[in-house]
């Protein structure tokens, strides 16, 4: 009983539950609004992949290809460290913003889910059962409305399971925010450790509320594809 | 055939078509007037499908006209000399008018029937929706699936999915329908409700192109019988002649195989 009251007063104590707070806060502000910004990048980009765009295609190919094929940590480093080496880099209008780690950090987790929800985009518009994109061609839709009205929904609706997963890969990933001088979980975590001098206390409580909240993107993604998955689930009547 | 004149609704001239070295088409044509129901027969691979194909441009012909209700479709080449259409607005307002009908269904899996019927009077003729919705129910019940609006086409039986794509393609008000082997796809028991369907809009006078296997719809049902054979038209005349009397030995053939 004893223990368990020291260790809720290490981890809460003391001002200490603050640091969850931002931290949790920080962490759903910065996975979040990379999810945003880079799934909305994310659709021209499939798009472009997946129609075979001559000049758009290979570009956005090879994005892809070194985002998806580099760490994050490494990705968010080139930004961070990299790009003071450059002077143009500092005398930029951007170096107030790029010299700061969290935009650094956002930068780099916008790119880097960017890049793989193109892809997860890419195979989706790419499923789309030919026959329905010829109905609609048949019936006297531009390209572009075939796009938004057919192709999109469709694809979109396909591609949600494999996106909760980059949507849980991408909460994962944030832990790097920890590694920069930002307090998310994890770095609440580490700051907690450091003030006490142990080890992995804080940890406990920091991998409790990362499964809190992959429980709570799994709700979430139930209850889209409950919504947006009728038409492939038996009838039930 | 009558000659181009009003009451013309398609006319198609020479059309001859390629798939790399392999001429599938070698000069079809064809005239319909308002009301004519046309039955394309043929074995597979005689071109009758590719040629239905061309008419709206799913494929595009290497060479011949489609006029489409007195308008020509322009074509042109592209860089590499294949054929591409010259105003590609021309081509989807024509093809807004040719309603087409598949074999299998391609029905928008996503969208229940009723959303099926009114997206592309909505998105296309920019009706709203509250005209296209009572449009689609009144086609709905023509077609007899009026209780199965709110379905999933992967929830109704494959007879139903062709209604209901035979109701889509209605509410579009098309000058020509084009059925891609309507029934192909379909079991046995099921060929006779889409069947049923088609014949009551021959009766109430479409303008119809029926690329076909049921000779018994072709014989009782249509104005003309055209038969393709390796891209070419074999005989063609109304049922009455044709099945009775047939010209071609190729047609004779035919006939004995698929004699029902």
């Amino acid at each position: 009983m004893e223990f368990i009251i020291e260790y809720f007063t290490l981890i809460l104590g003391d001002g200490n539950w603050k640091f969850w707070l931002e931290g949790i806060s920080l962490t759903l502000m910065f996975v979040s609004l990379s999810l945003l910004i880079g799934g909305v990048l994310s659709i021209p980009l499939a798009i472009a992949r997946a129609n075979r765009h001559p000049i758009f295609n290979p570009m956005v190919w090879s994005f892809t290809y070194f985002f998806r094929g580099t760490p994050l940590l490494v990705q968010t480093y080139l930004l961070y460290y990299g790009l003071p080496q450059f002077d143009f880099v500092k005398d930029s209008f951007m170096w107030p913003m790029l010299r700061e780690a969290t935009w650094c950090a956002l930068i780099a987790f916008t790119l880097n889910t960017a890049a793989y929800t193109t892809e997860i985009f890419r195979g989706a518009i790419e499923a789309v059962p030919h026959g329905e994109i010829e109905a609609a061609k048949a019936c006297g839709m531009s390209p572009f409305k075939r796009m938004r009205r057919i192709i999109l929904p469709s694809a979109l609706r396909i591609s949600l399971p494999a996106y909760s997963n980059e949507v849980i890969f991408m909460l994962h990933g944030s832990v790097i925010l920890g590694v920069l001088p930002i307090i998310d979980i994890f770095g609440a975590a580490k700051t907690i450790n450091s003030r006490y001098y142990v080890s992995f206390e804080g940890f406990i409580p920091c991998a409790i509320l990362y499964m809190i909240l992959v429980f709570g993107i799994t709700r979430i993604f139930r209850m889209l594809e409950k919504r947006y998955h009728a038409h492939l689930r038996p009838r039930t009547s | 055939m009558a000659s181009a004149d009003n009451s013309t609704m398609l006319k198609v001239e020479d059309l001859h078509k390629n798939f790399g070295n392999i001429e599938v088409l070698k000069g079809v044509s064809l005239t319909a007037r308002k009301g004519d129901v046309v039955s394309m027969l043929g074995s597979s691979g005689s071109g009758k499908s590719t040629f239905l194909r061309c008419i709206n441009l799913l494929e595009m012909p290497n060479s011949g006209t489609v006029t489409v209700n007195n308008e020509v479709i322009n074509m042109t080449t592209d860089r590499v000399g294949e054929p591409k259409p010259a105003d590609q607005k021309q081509v989807e307002r024509i093809r807004s008018k040719l309603a087409m009908v598949f074999q299998s269904f391609n029905l928008w899996s996503h969208m229940t029937v009723l959303e099926n019927i009114i997206e592309a009077p909505v998105h296309v003729l920019g009706l709203s929706k509250a005209e296209a919705i009572e449009k689609a129910e009144a086609l709905m019940h023509k077609v007899g699936i009026y209780e199965r609006q709110h379905y999933y086409p992967a929830h109704m039986s494959g007879g139903q999915q062709q209604r209901a794509a035979i109701a889509r393609a209605l509410a579009m008000d098309p000058d020509v329908m084009l059925f891609d082997e309507p029934t192909s796809a379909l079991d046995p028991e099921l060929v006779g409700e889409v069947l049923g369907v088609m014949r009551g809009l021959a009766e109430e006078g479409r303008t119809m192109i029926v690329v076909t296997h049921e000779m018994g719809f072709a014989r009782d049902v249509s104005s003309d019988v055209i038969f393709l054979h390796q891209g070419r038209i074999e005989e063609q005349g109304p049922p009455s002649e044709v099945f009775t009397n047939p010209k071609s030995e190729r047609f004779r053939q035919f006939l004995a195989r698929t004699r029902d």
